[in-house]
């Protein structure tokens, strides 16, 4: 379909800037992205009939990571 | 080298963006959203279960109109508590060693459960400054005592759960820090700090829980004198 209504998972390496200039930068726009993210990981990974430990340790590690990279500078 | 032990504690912060606030909204996305659903995932069930007893076990001693407090005091629970455990992983922040966070979170509640009890039966509040039955001769000290010992209440919630963190926190880095040093020297040695390491790890989150469960303890005491 259209650039602008494909998700980020659909887009191939070369359409990338244009896809990016397609989409909405406004705080707005980027919350609505980040809670849109958030959604689809929640509702794959835990919000599962029967769930096990993954989805919530892949969650933790990605936060370890994260916390790594702010303290890369202090170690 | 000694002073770098401290960096942990440092509030971190990317081009001068402080991320403590990042880190302070992280655990929400580990609580149950509300979702109108029937049968919710396995993590929802857990951590339902989990509220529940607690609520039940902290609002009992409490008369109705205290039940009204539930919402803050088991929301502050869950926050201290996430804050406590997330704060364990490596290389994660834990805003519940800064002393600041804790004083603005003990002294607005300390405040509300005294104002509370001043405003609507403030005899009975004052009363609780005199233990029954002193000596004659002991009142006036004993309600000096006692007034000390109220107004040091959010002080001491406050630098409770600060020391026991940020103690509980040192002690890993600096035993990890032997463990490693000595690994290439005395080996054996090095295995048994790092079995002091595994016990002091289970204790740190004994400590995590305990201690989120006593500050909120603290306050529905406090509270219960009050209301």
């Amino acid at each position: 379909g259209p650039l602008s209504e494909r998700r980020l998972m659909d887009v191939r390496l070369g359409e990338l800037p244009a896809w990016l200039a397609t989409c909405d930068i406004s705080a707005q726009g980027l919350l609505g992205g980040v809670q849109k993210a958030w959604s689809s990981y929640h509702d794959k990974y835990i919000n599962v009939r029967r769930g096990g430990p993954a989805g919530i340790s892949m969650l933790l590690a990605g936060y370890c990571l994260l916390s790594y990279g702010w303290n890369y500078q202090h170690i | 080298m000694n002073l770098s032990f401290f960096d942990q504690f440092a509030s971190p912060s990317l081009m001068g963006i402080p991320l403590v606030i990042i880190a302070m909204m992280f655990p929400t996305l580990m609580l149950p959203s509300q979702d109108n659903r029937w049968i919710t995932n396995r993590l929802s069930s857990i951590q339902s279960w989990l509220i529940h007893m607690i609520t039940k076990q902290l609002m009992i001693p409490l008369n109705k109109k205290g039940h009204k407090w539930s919402l803050i005091l088991m929301s502050l629970m869950m926050l201290l508590l996430s804050i406590n455990l997330l704060g364990l992983l490596p290389y994660t922040f834990t805003p519940t060693t800064q002393l600041s966070m804790n004083m603005a979170l003990a002294l607005p509640l300390w405040m509300a459960t005294l104002l509370t009890g001043l405003r609507n039966q403030p005899s009975i509040s004052l009363g609780h400054l005199l233990p029954e039955g002193t000596p004659t001769l002991l009142i006036p000290a004993l309600i000096l005592i006692e007034t000390t010992s109220l107004l040091i209440r959010p002080l001491a919630l406050g630098v409770r759960l600060t020391a026991n963190l940020t103690a509980g926190h040192l002690l890993i880095q600096l035993i990890s820090t032997a463990t490693v040093a000595l690994l290439p020297s005395m080996p054996t040695v090095s295995i048994l700090t790092s079995l002091i390491l595994l016990l002091l790890t289970m204790l740190e989150i004994a400590v995590a829980m305990i201690q989120a469960y006593v500050f909120v303890l603290l306050l529905s005491l406090y509270l219960q004198e009050n209301i």
